[in-house]
């Protein structure tokens, strides 16, 4: 039952995407047409006050639940890795209008199409698994 | 209630996005959501395939019950928060799509067009879900994250990958935005 923090926080999370309307894909559309504001305010807004809150816990100002310095985990590096992985990942994103959590909130909107969107996530991540080791970086 | 059932502007979503970073970092784990695609695969054995999936899920049951708590989300905003899915999208917008071919444009949060419930009779909407799903799963575990990993906890930590990554997620987009979907619809 510790977990059920985490499971409150998805449905908090799944609310805010859904009401900011940050899981439409015309919104998605928009944003990669820079016709609209919205998409960059949503996601523009959310790095900037993260970054306040990253440097609160750099400082050891905010700690974690257990009283242990909060670390952001350094993400692999690789330039190949990270432009092209990205770029499909974006080619997946925009046609779909789904990126990585939306895809599980969109379940409850609209079950049948975002379940084909999921297997296909999971076969990309097994694929990428298969290949994984042969892959350049 | 009023103020709830309203959609919410971009100025109230970005700190909430925050707001749930900083709960998730709180709770002791990094932020992020594309990770869960690697701990399905392990759940459902791929560890049988390939190495890179021998990974003990367990550890992961806290992002499980998130994922859970995503897709009951999804369905209180869906049946009890949001009363229409109206979007003021702009008007170039709603007109570029309408002359694609798209109907009831910013009407609902997602096109029939792409999300019917026909999708299992139209090979072609079929294979559109299917592969853009691929790309989504291939493309960030091969770039270490999507948008809340990278976009949002690797920018806002400063980390170079993660800059690398938001260009290519934009490259990506635009490419498939300006020029796939018109040749799609």
């Amino acid at each position: 039952m510790k977990n059920i923090k985490f499971l409150i926080l998805g449905v908090f999370f799944a609310i805010v995407l859904s009401k900011t309307q940050a899981i439409s894909w015309y919104r998605f559309y928009e944003m990669f047409k820079f016709q609209s504001f919205h998409m960059f305010g949503i996601i523009g807004g959310a790095v900037v006050i993260s970054l306040v809150f990253m440097q609160l816990f750099k400082s050891g100002k905010i700690k974690d639940i257990n009283g242990n310095k909060i670390v952001p985990k350094p993400k692999k590096k690789g330039f190949i890795s990270t432009i092209f992985g990205g770029t499909l990942f974006g080619l997946g994103w925009a046609i779909s209008g789904a990126c990585a959590a939306p895809i599980f909130v969109i379940l409850g909107f609209k079950l049948v199409p975002a379940l084909i969107l999921l297997v296909g996530a999971l076969l990309g991540a097994f694929i990428y698994g298969l290949l994984s080791k042969k892959l350049p970086n | 209630m009023d103020l709830i059932l309203q959609p919410w502007p971009w100025y109230i979503g970005g700190p909430l996005i925050a707001i749930s970073l900083l709960l998730y970092f709180y709770f002791g784990q990094n932020f992020g959501a594309s990770t869960n695609f690697d701990t399905l695969c392990s759940m459902a054995g791929a560890g049988k395939f390939s190495d890179y999936f021998k990974k003990d899920w367990k550890e992961r049951d806290f992002a499980l019950m998130f994922v859970i708590g995503l897709i009951i989300g999804g369905f209180i905003a869906a049946n009890y928060l949001i009363p229409n899915q109206n979007i003021d999208l702009n008007p170039t917008t709603v007109q570029e799509l309408t002359d694609l071919g798209f109907s009831n444009v910013g009407n609902q949060y997602f096109p029939d067009e792409i999300f019917g419930e026909d999708v299992f009779s139209s090979l072609k909407g079929f294979l559109i879900l299917i592969i853009s799903g691929v790309l989504v799963g291939f493309g960030t575990r091969y770039a270490g994250g999507c948008t809340s990993g990278h976009a949002i906890t690797g920018l806002s930590s400063l980390q170079l990958p993660s800059l690398l990554a938001v260009i290519g997620f934009f490259i990506g987009g635009i490419i498939a935005t300006w020029f796939i979907i018109p040749i799609l619809f």
